[in-house]
């Protein structure tokens, strides 16, 4: 991988898309990870609100959002023929298909794209489905490296009346596919909690910025919003209409 | 974490894994037909599997062949993910039984066609470690101009996608389907060095090449062991 000096020209993870140009993307990628249940998906609604509050330009992607297979995945995952191998690799085209269309237009276009999870739950569920390490980090190795990774931190335990609460345990989110047991409750605990230790490995690895999600949602919006002002000054990046006085 | 099959050792299994490999009209897959019949008559039962899109994204690669919205990673992926789906379903079993299996097109097939379309080389390589070595490879290597003239006066009409016309190389799909089928008899010709695939001068005739490939198809056999068949009543 070729590393940049320039600020316009974002890095791929590892293998490069050879002909798409890379300079002008004078956008930022920000990613919340986490496990089922652990309020990603309220606090990325937050960000973008206050985001937008102050002038700047947001877009917001996630797993199966693709218009080419996002369709299919959901479809797949009703029946019984999905493999690790073809899982893996469903998943890495609805990426591809996103980052072509969605995300490096974006960028391009100066915008942030705050992404509901990114290849990182890919990497940890692929592992955990016994998929070779190596062969998960090369397959997707095209994804633009991102600027800021959150990571809501919770365990199984905080986890599992979460779920409960917000419906019932599915199959996939229990892992059933892996045939660990038909109980519902064993699998879910089993599974989530190799996904999240997963995840602990990776945090030390990629630098995730770390939130405690035990915490009160609006303590976690704060330690976010911080944590992005900060940020964004870093890199002297501001909103094209950002409102002054407005943080 | 699983020890993957790789390209780069011999597999592990009972069965044989015999491919045939090269570009359309090439007459590969009349070849493999032929060493099926061969191989059946010799009382072995080999099991033959195409590169053909599988259930599980035919509708996805269709739509999106058919707005021409597929892009050089979606097309390698989506023919990766079906390549992974005909791996488990229709090749792994059979090897695993020990039986023979013939496979038309393999990973050599996305290793040309993607780089040319603009995927990285060794990504794309990465990409398909998960798939076992097979036990021979026959590569049938013919010119551009016959495989043209071949294809022309025989069946089907040439297809966008097999013309490399996403690439806009030419506005005709002759000329189009010549350069980009060009382009990928350039890297097959480093395949065949890189993964010591057994060249095969396709120009020969029909019969002169399957007496080639039943010899070499005896070599790879001569330290199998057929499973048993079953007694049909």
């Amino acid at each position: 991988m070729s590393v940049d000096s320039t600020s316009t020209a974002f890095r791929y993870m590892g293998h490069a898309m050879p002909y798409l140009p890379r300079e002008g993307c004078t956008g930022k990628l920000i990613v919340i990870e986490g496990t089922d249940g652990c309020g990603r998906s309220t606090q990325a609604i937050g960000l973008r609100e206050w985001l937008e509050v102050q002038g700047y330009a947001v877009i917001d992607t996630g797993w199966t959002r693709s218009k080419l297979v996002g369709k299919a995945i959901t479809d797949a995952k009703q029946g019984h023929s999905l493999h690790r191998l073809t899982y893996c690799l469903m998943y890495a085209t609805d990426l591809a298909d996103r980052m072509e269309y969605q995300i490096i237009p974006a960028l391009r276009g100066g915008f942030i794209v705050l992404a509901d999870r990114y290849i990182y739950t890919l990497l940890a569920r692929g592992v955990v489905r016994d998929a070779d390490k190596g062969w998960l980090r090369d397959l997707f190795s095209f994804a633009v490296q991102p600027d800021l990774v959150f990571y809501l931190q919770l365990g199984v335990e905080q986890l599992v009346p979460r779920v409960l609460d917000a419906g019932k345990m599915n199959y996939w989110e229990s892992g059933l596919d892996m045939s660990w047991g038909d109980d519902l409750y064993d699998s879910f605990v089993a599974y989530q909690g190799e996904l999240i230790r997963q995840f602990d490995v990776m945090a030390e690895e990629f630098a995730f910025h770390c939130v405690d999600a035990r915490q009160d949602p609006r303590a976690i919006q704060r330690q976010l919003r911080q944590a992005v002002t900060a940020y964004l000054e870093s890199c002297n990046y501001s909103a094209p209409g950002a409102i002054p006085g407005e943080k | 974490m699983s020890a993957m099959d790789s390209l780069l050792a011999p597999h592990h299994f009972p069965g044989k894994l015999i491919v045939v490999e090269g570009i359309d009209g090439s007459g590969k897959s009349t070849q493999l037909q032929l060493a099926m019949r061969y191989l059946q008559a010799k009382g072995l039962r080999p099991f033959s599997t195409e590169w053909n899109s599988a259930d599980l994204v035919k509708k996805v690669t269709k739509r999106g062949k058919k707005k021409m919205s597929l892009t050089p990673m979606t097309f390698s992926l989506l023919h990766a993910t079906d390549f992974a789906h005909r791996l488990v379903h229709n090749i792994l079993p059979p090897l695993k039984a020990g039986m023979i299996v013939l496979a038309d097109r393999y990973v050599y097939t996305a290793f040309a066609r993607d780089v040319i379309r603009g995927c990285e080389r060794d990504w794309v390589r990465r990409v398909y470690q998960f798939a076992p070595r097979p036990d021979r490879t026959f590569y049938f290597n013919v010119p551009i101009d016959v495989s043209v003239s071949r294809l022309l006066s025989g069946r089907a009409k040439l297809k966008e996608y097999e013309a490399g016309m996403d690439l806009g190389l030419a506005p005709d799909l002759v000329s189009s389907f010549r350069l980009f089928q060009g382009r990928i008899l350039e890297e097959y010709r480093k395949i065949v060095a890189e993964y010591g695939l057994t060249e095969i001068d396709a120009t020969q005739s029909i019969g002169e090449q399957q007496q080639i490939v039943r010899n070499l198809i005896d070599q790879t056999l001569e330290d199998y062991r057929a499973v048993p068949a079953i007694q049909m009543t």
